[in-house]
């Protein structure tokens, strides 16, 4: 995890380049934009809730401490086992060592950024324990040896037809082109795996403290296998994921589901209060959950960047993102993607991991406007670029900072900004075609290789001001 | 119609015309004014004025973006509303700059003196002259980009939507997808041009749909963007800002 370094204009250029994921991405995002703006429109309540959401996040995440420790004796309370996880290192230890002290071969997992987060996969493997992931999704994912480049919908990336061609290279299956089709063959591979699998992982959506239950959310019924079927079960979360009371839950799935997937109620939602115990028919010998910092409280002591804890990972900033649109999940660099990915990512690794991150958004504030918990995100990658200027490391270096003093200095005095636009005006002659600028040398050539750029006007606006102010209107 | 009532002439105007317009597009500030004159609203221009500083605080400069915060607060600390063709750059005044100065009470306190009475162009026609009809006349077919931060930041929809309705001889088409960002988004469109422009080309495609030939915008960003890549493609489409338009046939 140490050597990750985001290269997001290398990365999207790559992106913009590819046309098959220029359609996936158009196709999968049109549809779902269509989709979510209906389940919010037909919701009354809608504005009310994202506020009450975003209220109660707030205030947990003021007194996280406390409600960690009450879920942390909740689940003991219920027969489970809490382990706390100061990193990603650790947080892998943890699920290894349960792993092994009950000689597990084989996991099932389910959708969890969490793990992505920690690589999970790869700690397993590398112990020799077989890992399947049993989202459709992220089995395609898998498949393909790839990262999830969406939070909801890990294979956003992907057509139909790389599907197809994937299962036939990897299953050996012939090319089925119906999503039903391709459904059904994961199901029935990944059915012999549940059976066969010693532990289950999962993620958590929601932790409630004043009972202890973890609250999972799906379509597809895998999660309700992953936590129910196997003997063990560890689930991982984010100190974040925590919140104060039951009561609190219809709020938060309400705000989740419409904004994940556009529906009014997902299929499964599962509430998961310790073990197996004598009455239940069926369910793991042992619970286990895994809670990790890994970062979480370095943005927690930062006030003006502590609203990126509240995400609540509906993914619904990534479908609305016009940046994302364009350059897909791959191109964040790491596991989170959109202008959730950018506001986190380099807060979680390091600003000087993601320096671009924060820089690669138009700002237009789509992104806040769908947030069920109403993250300011643009608000935090303003806060983040001044973090990353600043920094020594990656921060502005000589040319840029001596530009903008020379700016800066250049709109302090009103003469010297007169001089500078009567310069340009001159100066830009010999690139004026039809009164605007068509190709300018570097680095102007950024804008006008593919834009023409406006010629400067030869009587700016103070010199006619001059003329005009006492004509009668 | 658009002639103000007797009380209305008392109103006082301070143009904020931002400095992308003043040496860029002078036109706009010039039909700004006029607009205004029009209206019989007083109309000043503080001429010590350059720029607000938002390039600064968007690319994490805040101290440079606070030196020329505070030297644009001094120079509009009179009295009257302050009127700017930019829904940006009010949202920098208005918004920002609270940002900006969050420590800093006393600066606070003069942000908050200025700001509620800053206003972008078109909502300050409405909602503060409280005018539809500004006795302009246009032919052409219309459509409407929203600026982002006019929309997101100002909540500036119906407004501009409403004075080009009512410009004699305009045909108001609402183009699909009016809302999304045209990919320019200040110097992220020079730091990452390939993205941005690939924003900017779904932007393109629904004023091309729209069947509109004339493009009205409340920022000057936005119509460099999106007018930069209608020229360089021949199409034949005006980009126009909304003070242009609504300065027409008077
Ligand atoms: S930031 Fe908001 S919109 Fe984006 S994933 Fe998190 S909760 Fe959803």
């Amino acid at each position: 995890m140490e050597d990750i370094k985001v290269n997001f204009e290398k990365n999207s250029a790559t992106a913009l380049k590819d046309q098959n994921l220029q359609r996936a991405l158009n196709n999968a995002i049109n549809q779902f934009r269509n989709v979510r703006s209906r389940a919010v429109r037909e919701f009354e309540e809608w504005e009310h809730l994202r506020a009450s959401a975003r209220k109660i996040k707030e205030w947990t995440i003021e007194h996280l401490d406390d409600y960690l420790e009450m879920l942390e004796a909740n689940v003991i309370k219920a027969g489970g086992t809490v382990h706390w996880a100061s990193d990603a290192k650790e947080a892998c230890e943890i699920i290894l060592d349960i792993a092994k002290k009950h000689n597990v071969k084989s996991v099932v997992k389910s959708k969890s950024m969490a793990t992505e987060e920690i690589e999970l996969n790869h700690s397993l493997e590398g112990a020799g324990i077989k890992v399947v992931e049993t989202d459709l999704g992220e089995y395609i994912i898998q498949l393909a040896n790839e990262r999830p480049s969406h939070i909801i919908a890990p294979a956003i990336h992907k057509t139909r037809d790389d599907i197809s061609k994937l299962f036939v290279e990897k299953l050996h299956t012939p090319y089925y082109n119906e999503p039903e089709q391709l459904t059904k063959i994961a199901r029935e591979k990944l059915r012999s795996e549940f059976l066969n699998a010693d532990m289950g992982v999962s993620g958590v959506n929601f932790a409630v403290a004043e009972t202890g239950t973890i609250v999972i959310v799906e379509n597809e019924g895998n999660a309700r296998l992953t936590t129910t079927v196997p003997r063990v079960h560890v689930a991982l979360m984010g100190i974040e994921k925590v919140i104060p009371r039951f009561e609190d839950l219809p709020t938060f799935l309400n705000v989740l589901i419409r904004s994940a997937t556009g529906q009014k109620l997902s299929t499964y939602v599962s509430f998961i209060t310790g073990p197996k115990r004598n009455s239940d028919v069926d369910g793991p010998d042992e619970f286990h959950l895994v809670i990790m910092d890994n970062g979480r409280s370095k943005i927690l002591s930062h006030e003006e960047t502590r609203e990126s804890l509240y995400c609540i990972r509906c993914g619904a900033c990534l479908y609305i993102c016009p940046v994302y649109k364009k350059v897909g999940g791959h191109s964040y660099g790491w596991v989170y993607p959109g202008p959730i990915g950018a506001i986190i990512t380099p807060q979680l690794l390091g600003i000087d991991k993601a320096p671009e991150l924060p820089f690669a958004s138009s700002l237009c504030g789509a992104c806040k406007d769908v947030c069920p918990v109403k993250i300011d995100i643009p608000k935090v990658l303003l806060e983040l670029r001044s973090r990353v200027i600043s920094d020594r490391r990656v921060g502005a270096g000589f040319l840029q900072r001596f530009a903008v003093k020379l700016w800066r200095f250049t709109m302090e005095n009103k003469r010297i900004y007169n001089f500078a636009s009567q310069l340009s005006y001159f100066v830009q002659k010999p690139w004026m075609r039809h009164g605007r600028l068509t190709s300018l040398p570097f680095p102007f050539s950024r804008w006008t290789k593919k834009r023409d750029f406006p010629a400067v006007a030869k009587t700016s606006f103070r010199k006619q001001w001059k003329e005009i102010k006492d004509l009668e209107g | 119609m658009y002639i103000l009532n007797e009380a209305s002439k008392k109103i006082k105007v301070s143009l904020f015309v931002t400095c992308l317009v003043d040496i860029l597009f002078p036109q706009v500030g010039v039909s700004m004014f006029k607009v205004l004159k029009r209206l019989g609203v007083e109309v000043d221009f503080p001429e010590e004025q350059t720029c607000c500083g938002q390039p600064a605080f968007n690319s994490g400069f805040r101290q440079d973006a606070k030196v020329l915060a505070k030297r644009f607060l001094s120079i509009f600390s009179e009295d009257g509303f302050i009127v700017s063709p930019s829904g940006s750059c009010t949202t920098m005044v208005r918004v920002f700059y609270k940002e900006l100065f969050h420590d800093d009470q006393k600066m606070l306190e003069m942000v908050d003196l200025l700001s509620t009475r800053t206003y972008e162009f078109s909502e300050f026609l409405v909602n503060v002259l409280k005018v539809g009809d500004v006795g302009a006349s246009y032919k052409g077919k219309v459509t409407y980009h929203d600026s982002c931060h006019a929309l997101r930041e100002l909540r500036i929809q119906d407004e501009p939507r409403k004075l080009i309705k009512l410009v004699k001889g305009v045909e108001f088409i609402e183009m699909k997808l009016s809302d999304v960002c045209c990919g320019f988004g200040g110097t992220f469109s020079v730091k990452f041009p390939d993205v941005s422009v690939s924003i900017l080309d779904e932007k393109i495609e629904s004023i091309i749909e729209s069947g509109a030939d004339t493009l009205v915008s409340t920022d000057m960003g936005c119509l460099m963007q999106i007018g930069g890549a209608l020229t360089r493609r021949n199409i034949p489409v005006k980009a126009m800002h909304i003070a242009e338009l609504l300065a027409s046939g008077q």
